[in-house]
């Protein structure tokens, strides 16, 4: 009997790329951030294979909660087939071992960039947006100390100025993605550059929803059932893109975020943003059993 | 004897609205405010001048709650608030005044968004308030800027495009917007050219005849004080070297700055 044969053979402590350490401080914050809904926590952000500005905020999310048992959908713009969604994709299941997937239904881990699936989030799954700008009040006041004290006094007044002065210049709010939302009635967070269409999405949902910016180090939740309401004035109603009416030129599916496609005769077709709920609408119709999840929006109307 | 006789006969207040007690501050090794005291009235103006330095504009801020002295003490008497303002926290301070102190500052860039409209930099003090409805906004800010003689047909113009008096008002029109109990005015005229200075004066005395509003005049300006204010505080080197009514002061000064100062400005 030797010493060697008592213990077990070495297995690496980490996989998934990131060492403990980094795994440790994610989960730290991620727990912050699950804690205080909406609260930007900074973080010690790691460097990741992949440069700067491209989703490291998220990967870092995604690497620290994967396991084998894992099953993981990457998306970009909605699309699983884009190159960069490709490349964190493949990357994850290498370094993990876990299972990928392009279908909403199968995924335990959605890391997206600027889009929240059409298919109803379970409580089982997670969704992690990589988030360019996570500061909300960065385009009226570029301090971040004074943004700071600002979040801490829930100080939004120059935020509703902003919407006010959209109104007065243009007839209507111009704010396109990333459009201010307060988090549990106290935290004003920028949902990442999803849609208009998606951030009700985000509102009392089942499915935890974990933000996370690598270049600007801060990271912060929505925690299922919690309350995101987008800021909009008592007498102004929130309008979400006026998608409900437009048809997918290659599925057929109709009520759902379209991508506008310029046609040579200067007309604009559109197909639905969920490149794999577009998928399963063409198999469908080519004769094959797909399993459909319930979506958020039906008719082009949001159910709550 | 009838019900109206029974009540007691309405006594004019005389209790002071501002009090601010034995205000000391310096920045480093100069001293800005030493032991200086004011009581400012309800519907009464009060002026304060003296030379570039004297510490006028520091007590501004002060009244502002914008700093905290290193002495003293600052009671507003209205309702629900404390003996002494300066143990506010930052969050208590912007509330108390966004809705109670209105203030114009001298230089516009201080009190206003330059590039926003005209009708969103009196909207934000609205939105500070907590008014969410956008028609509001829109009535409000319209009525605060034709309080201050504002040229409605340009109240969505920013205020980068005005000029230094229609910039004023803009300052003005955001100070009134919540009819805050005391208006303070930091070198109101002061850059303006003589006519628009006559103007900005008016409406403020018109304001002030017919709101009665509380107000705070800081000038270098003997001229606009005397225009404008009911009572006068001369200050020098952070002190208050004399103070009393306009006329009386300015008329029969007794410290010898005073009668250096108006000697040479009258």
């Amino acid at each position: 009997m030797t010493l060697a044969s008592l213990t077990e053979n070495w297995k690496a402590f980490s996989y998934g790329f990131l060492d403990a350490s980094a795994k440790r401080e994610m989960r730290r914050k991620m727990i912050k951030a699950v804690a205080v809904p909406g609260c930007q926590m900074p973080y010690a952000s790691r460097e990741v294979p992949i440069a700067r500005g491209w989703g490291t905020g998220g990967l870092q999310v995604t690497l620290t909660l994967l396991n084998k048992a894992s099953v993981v959908k990457v998306i970009d713009q909605g699309a699983d087939d884009s190159v960069n969604a490709a490349s964190i994709r493949r990357f994850l299941t290498r370094v993990s071992g876990a299972e990928a997937t392009w279908d909403t239904l199968d995924a335990t881990l959605i890391q997206s960039r600027h889009r929240v699936p059409e298919e109803k989030l379970r409580s089982d799954q997670i969704l992690i947006l990589q988030v360019p700008n996570p500061e909300p009040l960065r385009p009226v006041e570029p301090n971040m100390s004074v943004a700071r004290q600002m979040h801490a006094d829930a100080d939004y007044g120059r935020l509703w100025l902003t919407l006010y002065e959209q109104i007065v210049r243009s007839g209507r709010i111009m704010q396109g993605a990333a459009y201010p939302s307060m988090v549990n009635r106290r935290h004003v967070m920028a949902p990442s550059p999803i849609p208009r269409w998606d951030v009700p999405k985000l509102n009392m949902a089942e499915h935890l929803t974990i933000l996370s910016a690598g270049r600007e180090k801060r990271i912060y939740a929505v925690p299922p059932h919690t309350s995101v309401e987008p800021l909009v004035f008592d007498d102004v109603p929130y309008k979400v893109e006026d998608h409900g009416h437009l048809t997918c030129i290659r599925s057929g599916l109709k009520g759902f975020f379209m991508n506008e496609i310029p046609q040579e005769d200067g007309t604009a077709a559109h197909e639905v943003s969920d490149s794999h709920l577009g998928i399963k609408a063409i198999d469908r119709t080519s004769g094959e059993q797909v399993e459909f999840g319930e979506t958020w929006y039906k008719d082009g109307e949001m159910q709550q | 004897m009838t019900a109206l006789a029974k009540q007691p006969p309405q006594l004019v207040r005389t209790r002071p609205l501002m009090t601010l007690n034995g205000i000391s501050k310096t920045y480093d090794d100069v001293t800005a405010l030493d032991d200086v005291s004011a009581q400012v009235y309800p519907g009464e103006v009060l002026g304060i001048v003296g030379e570039s330095g004297s510490g006028k504009s520091t007590f501004l801020r002060l009244m502002n709650l914008q700093e905290t002295p290193d002495s003293g003490s600052y009671h507003l008497d209205l309702p629900d608030l404390p003996d002494n303002l300066f143990t506010l926290d930052r969050f208590e301070r912007r509330m108390l005044c966004a809705r109670q102190i209105g203030i114009v500052y001298q230089n516009p860039h201080e009190g206003l968004l330059m590039t926003h409209s005209s009708s969103g930099n009196v909207a934000e003090r609205l939105l500070i308030a907590g008014e969410r409805r956008f028609h509001v906004l829109r009535e409000k800010a319209q009525s605060a800027l034709e309080a201050s003689e504002f040229p409605i047909p340009r109240m969505d113009a920013p205020p980068i495009e005005l000029s230094g008096g229609m910039q004023q008002r803009v300052q003005l029109a955001k100070a009134i917007a919540l009819e805050p109990a005391v208006l303070l005015l930091d070198e109101p005229t002061t850059g303006l050219d003589v006519s628009v200075q006559a103007l900005v004066l008016d409406t403020l005395k018109r304001l002030q005849q017919e709101r009665r509003i509380t107000m705070v005049l800081v000038s270098h300006d003997l001229g606009v004080i005397r225009t404008m204010a009911d009572r006068v505080m001369v200050m020098r080197r952070g002190q208050v070297v004399e103070d009393g009514l306009v006329d009386q002061v300015f008329q029969d000064p007794q410290h010898a700055y005073t009668q250096q100062l108006v000697h040479a400005k009258l």
